[in-house]
């Protein structure tokens, strides 16, 4: 820093002051604490404890309720039959806990999900698993548009096709795809994976700030900074591994997925969002 | 990036003409699409694995050792802020194992009954 020519336009927009990287927390935890795996508040639960619901003559609100009811009892593995694609179902869920949906979902499924482990027979409507934080989510059959947008972690499979903008602006995770994907996947994404077995639609990972995406079949086009990237001995070990989890095989080979990572031409954006910001004002 | 693992530790990392412009480093200090060698994973990693009914580190796929301030630090994305790594604690010399014990501290970090979020939930919490 000392070799900053200070008259740069940059310091009289102050730029140098203005705190753009991360907010450090003080270390107020022991590294030698006694081991304990779930959250503070969360709720306990027994996965070998069974229960079901039959959502067909339920409302959105109740079936959700009663998920929690069941979970305040210590239920840890909850069927659900006839979801008759009613939208947000499973939303929420911050627990250990398996679900298990007998048919379809709606819009919205099981977003914000923190833990569980879900799995769906049936297929899904948009933007399933938004918001996803942790656990996994397993779509037998095929997804709608924006699936897993704006996921954070975990792993989120869909077994059939997907629509549109899967994981688009995706902050971490791996998204799973066992057929085609339509136009615009991993569009905006910042980090996290995406495999998809079959073919992708057009503009492929575009405006991809970093993450990664890797494709079995034909890419249509790449998007705006999106290139190949070569695939490391430590991807492959861990890509033959990850699909193994769900019963999936590359069509030909982990190997010969092909990779697509940012270009990182995009990078300078946030960094000349604030004087663009101080300009205007 | 920089091949010295240290790179962030003992520099300021303004490598590039642009970054000394703006005093700050560009995109993360960290490769973030590293993927986890399973044979490095730690006894209390598979334990937290059994726990929570997964195959894998799951979410923690993610979390790396990163560095902020010059010091050795994880990112907490429920606190959207960095948690230090305690000064005496010895760093590997390699970037996997490193992340295994960010990977650690992260969960005993977030399931601490201090974290922020444990205030925050008797606040805020609606269910």
């Amino acid at each position: 820093m000392a070799e900053l020519n200070a008259e740069h336009e940059s310091h009289k927009l102050g730029m140098h002051t203005e705190q753009l990287a991360g907010r450090t927390q003080q270390v107020f935890f022991s590294p030698s604490a006694d081991e304990n795996f779930v959250y503070h508040d969360s709720i306990e639960v027994d996965f070998d404890k069974v229960a079901e619901i039959d959502a067909g003559p339920m409302e959105i609100t109740d079936i959700n309720l009663r998920i929690r009811e069941l979970m305040k009892e210590g239920v840890g593995t909850i069927n659900i039959k006839n979801p008759g694609a009613k939208h947000s179902l499973g939303v929420g869920i911050l627990n250990r806990l398996n679900l298990n949906f007998e048919g379809s979902l709606g819009y919205f499924g099981c977003g914000l999900a923190d833990g569980p482990n879900i799995r769906i027979s049936g297929r899904v409507g948009w933007s399933c698993a938004e918001n996803m934080m942790s656990g996994t989510i397993v779509v037998e059959k095929n997804a709608g548009s924006t699936f897993g947008a704006a996921m954070r972690g975990g792993d989120l499979v869909c077994k059939g096709d997907v629509g549109s903008r899967t994981g688009i602006d995706q902050k971490g995770g791996t998204i799973i795809v066992g057929g085609r994907a339509g136009a615009f996947n991993g569009f905006m994404m910042q980090r996290g994976r995406i495999i998809i077995l079959g073919d992708a639609g057009k503009n492929l990972g575009d405006s991809m700030y970093d993450g990664t995406i890797y494709v079995g079949g034909k890419i249509a086009d790449l998007g705006v900074d999106a290139v190949e990237g070569e695939i490391t001995e430590g991807e492959a070990k861990w890509l033959e591994a990850k699909l193994s989890l769900y019963g999936m095989e590359a069509p030909n080979g982990v190997k010969n997925l092909t990779k697509i990572v940012a270009g990182k031409q995009l990078w300078n954006y946030d960094n000349l969002e604030p004087s663009e910001k101080k300009l205007v004002l | 990036m920089s091949n010295d693992i240290d790179h962030f530790i003992n520099t300021d990392g303004l490598d590039s003409e642009r970054e000394k412009t703006i005093g700050q480093h560009i995109g993360y200090r960290y490769d973030v699409n590293l993927v986890p060698d399973y044979e490095r994973i730690t006894p209390f990693l598979k334990k937290y694995m059994e726990t929570m009914g997964w195959d894998d580190l799951n979410w923690l796929e993610d979390v790396h050792m990163g560095y902020e301030e010059s010091r050795a630090a994880v990112f907490d994305r429920n606190i959207n802020g960095w948690v230090t790594v305690p000064e005496e604690m010895k760093l590997p010399d390699n970037q996997q194992d490193r992340d295994m014990i960010a990977r650690e501290l992260l969960i005993k970090f977030q399931m601490s009954p201090n974290h922020p979020m444990v205030e925050l939930n008797k606040a805020y919490a609606k269910f």
